[in-house]
């Protein structure tokens, strides 16, 4: 276990939230007890026999309004392996197509009474929409360009393992920033935590008056690179972009690729991440997204099951009258 | 022809063009005002309101409103309303604006906007000449700027020539897009669509310069921003025939309103930041601004229950235009009669209508106005064919006791002597 930087009270006061719809209103301690939760799935998933009984019984909805594998798939797997009955409804198979209102589908989802329901969307506050709607727990998946908040647990989970504290931690937070919501709960979630943050994009890629969110904004990548203990870089978001933001892939990667050269700013042990689809070649090249014992990119994988095997024990602890919890 | 009584209301506090304020009675006669002042008392067969020494004001003119929904005007003691071209089907054609001038009779005067362009896409012009005929007071581009320079300086031509005012939307498209928000830390928190707040600037610079080119009236329905109040107020220094009119979200709230996703707080333009809010206040206070408005725009759920930026722009204003422009009166940014001259004077003025003053001779649209009385806006029981107000729970001050259109009673409460 790693040296706590955070006490939390016992039992329900620890996490005393119905549910998971941003890292915005957690406090740092609470993060810290998600994080500490965490580390028991870790150690599971390492074992060949990774399944516990500890949400038997209990309905899970992975509601995804907006196309995603690895993110669905963690989900599914964090809650397989707690023992819950699984069900994913994705987009493509649902009424919402046939335009169906997104409060109808919560209604008819809390009506099926599940206990969980996970969800994705593209649109900014959906989830929250919901979660003001339904009875049962909600965690969000990510929702449009605001939070995603269990990337940013996974995130801190996986700079814990190796840098073990985020007191002054330099985290260099790179790439589309303003179609971002792992961009947006990172920051939340490591300056809650005690880390300098940096972002850096091209401006037209920035959002405004980000400052006020206690981050260095940065338009030159050298400069933002120089000193880092972590490197996050972020995907272009081509599908979330309304007209041209960037001239051409070519030109971003020349200004803002993760090339061996560039990394060599940062400090030596500088970690790597990306919370993935990678584009390869683009923001980030090949040799660095490999780059052994420095590279976090399937460790931030591995860290994400454990991340939400957590957050469905944690956040089903009332209802299913937990001891210390009901 | 009017077969009502006469109407007298006595023992007022009228409201006078200039502000002052008399103790005295109103009469109309025909539906015009036919006597007002301190000597003034009935005549056998008249019908006879007291006032209790309440206040006796113009009925407010609500200039573009995207719908007619009068419980909710009556509420808010507006007797008249300019209605927007942005309808299902746009008021683009001389036969629907025929129609709209009517449909709000015999308790309610609607005067519609004329489409600018057909269908309201910025592109060709729409038969303006024949919309005045059939009764369009006003021409509107709509909820959105046009875009191309070149037709918005062909329609400010063509309107100078009819002398009509364009009434515009302020924000530049380009920057827009799908923009539901000022660009700051709120949407950046939110991750909302956002714009600069300078697309309001850049859309009014434009058009100052078009509609001089053109010698043209034009009037922003809504200018939102200290940038673009700063060219409005520079442009009337200059004498050009500019006017601007805001909504009292605009001086009431900021972008902070916008938290939690709230969509009642979605509004077109979209809150700006509270500097901004504290200019709009200074531009009321310092005469650039002329006109205030409801854009009452009712939604319901299917509307608003929505994510932010897919839930539809827009507020149900009407019940609150009176009670919140009256903040400003008790903050002592302007007075009373300055305030109704922004509610009804300067808007029937822009609309060429005789009405929005205690006068003889102009339509005898009457309010009876308690500006103290305290109530709370309820969402849930508004007037208004939808209760999206983002001044839900609030405290406000100023009842309309009693409403006359024409010199008929629209709505009275029992009034308890002072």
């Amino acid at each position: 276990m790693i040296s706590p930087e955070y006490t939390y009270p016992e039992g329900a006061a620890a996490f005393p939230h119905n549910g998971l719809v941003g890292i915005a209103g957690l406090a740092p301690h609470e993060i810290w007890f998600l994080l500490d939760e965490a580390e028991q799935w870790v150690e599971l998933n390492r074992n060949a026999q990774k399944h516990r009984e500890v949400l038997s019984g209990l309905t899970i909805i992975n509601a995804f309004f907006e196309n995603s594998t690895r993110t669905l798939l963690s989900f599914e797997i964090a809650g397989k392996r707690l023992g819950a009955d699984v069900v994913n409804m994705a987009v493509a198979t649902s009424s919402v197509k046939k335009g169906e209102t997104l409060i109808d589908t919560a209604m008819t989802l809390n009506a099926m009474r599940a206990d969980a329901i996970v969800i994705r969307h593209a649109s900014s506050g959906a989830v929250q929409l919901i979660a003001d709607k339904v009875d049962c727990p909600v965690l969000n998946a990510g929702d449009g360009q605001h939070e995603h908040p269990t990337q940013a647990l996974l995130d801190a989970l996986t700079i814990r393992h190796a840098k073990r504290a985020f007191n002054g931690l330099r985290v260099t937070i790179c790439g589309d920033i303003l179609h971002s919501r792992v961009a947006r709960s990172n920051i939340l979630c490591l300056t809650s935590l005690g880390a300098d943050v940096r972002v850096c994009a091209p401006p037209a890629l920035m959002p405004a008056d980000i400052e006020r969110m206690n981050v260095q904004v940065f338009h030159d990548f050298d400069a933002a690179l120089t000193g880092a203990d972590v490197v996050m870089m972020l995907r272009l978001q081509m599908e979330r972009m309304e007209g041209q933001f960037i001239p051409s892939p070519r030109e971003y990667r020349h200004l803002y690729g993760l090339s061996m050269e560039r990394l060599a700013k940062a400090q030596p042990d500088a970690l790597v991440m990306h919370p993935g689809p990678m584009n390869r070649g683009i923001e980030i090249e090949s040799d660095v997204a490999d780059l052994a014992g420095r590279s976090q990119i399937t460790t931030q994988v591995e860290m994400g099951v454990a991340i939400r095997m957590a957050c469905l024990d944690v956040l089903t602890r009332r209802g299913r009258k937990a001891e210390g919890w009901a | 022809m009017n077969t009502h009584a006469p109407l007298t209301v006595t023992n007022g506090r009228l409201l006078l063009p200039g502000g002052e304020i008399v103790p005295g009675a109103i009469r109309s006669e025909d539906g015009f005002i036919t006597a007002i002042g301190p000597d003034v008392t009935p005549q056998p067969g008249d019908l006879v309101f007291e006032a209790a020494g309440k206040l006796v004001t113009p009925g407010l003119v609500d200039l573009g409103v995207f719908e007619i929904d009068k419980p909710a005007f009556h509420f808010g003691g507006i007797t008249r309303a300019a209605l927007m071209p942005d309808q299902n089907t746009p008021l683009d054609i001389p036969s629907r604006v025929r129609f709209a001038a009517q449909s709000g009779k015999p308790d309610f005067w609607v005067h519609p906007l004329a489409g600018a362009t057909r269908e309201l896409k910025g592109e060709a012009l729409a038969e303006i000449a024949l919309m005045r005929e059939a009764g369009a007071r006003a021409v509107a581009t709509g909820r959105r700027w046009i875009g191309d320079s070149g037709t918005m300086l062909r329609l400010l031509h063509y309107t100078a020539m009819l002398g009509l005012t364009v009434i515009a939307h302020a924000e530049d498209g380009g920057i827009v897009g799908k923009a539901v928000a000022t660009s700051g830390e709120m949407a950046t928190r939110l991750g909302l669509p956002s714009a600069p707040a300078k697309a309001e600037a850049l859309a009014i610079a434009r058009d100052i310069a078009l509609a001089e080119l053109a010698g043209a009236a034009i009037h922003f329905r809504n200018v939102t921003t200290a940038a673009g109040l700063d060219l409005v107020r520079a442009a009337k220094v200059r004498g050009l025939k500019v006017t601007a009119g805001v909504s009292p979200a605009y001086f009431m709230l900021s972008d902070l309103a916008v938290a939690q996703f709230r969509t009642f707080a979605h509004l077109s333009p979209p809150l700006r930041s509270e500097d901004d809010r504290k200019a709009v206040i200074a531009a009321v206070a310092d005469g650039t601004i002329d006109v205030i408005g409801s854009g009452h725009d009712p939604r319901g759920p299917e509307d608003k229950r929505l994510p932010f930026a897919d839930s539809a722009p827009g507020m149900a204003g009407a019940e609150t235009l009176l009670p919140l422009t009256l903040n400003l009166v008790r903050d002592g940014v302007i007075p009373i009669g300055r305030a109704f001259d922004l509610l009804a004077a300067n808007p029937a003025r822009l609309l060429g209508a005789d009405a929005g003053r205690l006068a003889v001779g102009a339509e005898a649209d009457i309010a009876v106005v308690d500006p103290d009385r305290p109530w709370i806006v309820d969402s849930d029981k508004m007037a208004a064919s939808a209760g999206n107000t983002p001044f839900d729970k609030q405290p406000v001050q100023g009842r309309v006791l009693a409403l006359f259109k024409g010199g008929v009673t629209v709505r009275t409460k029992k009034v308890r002597p002072a």
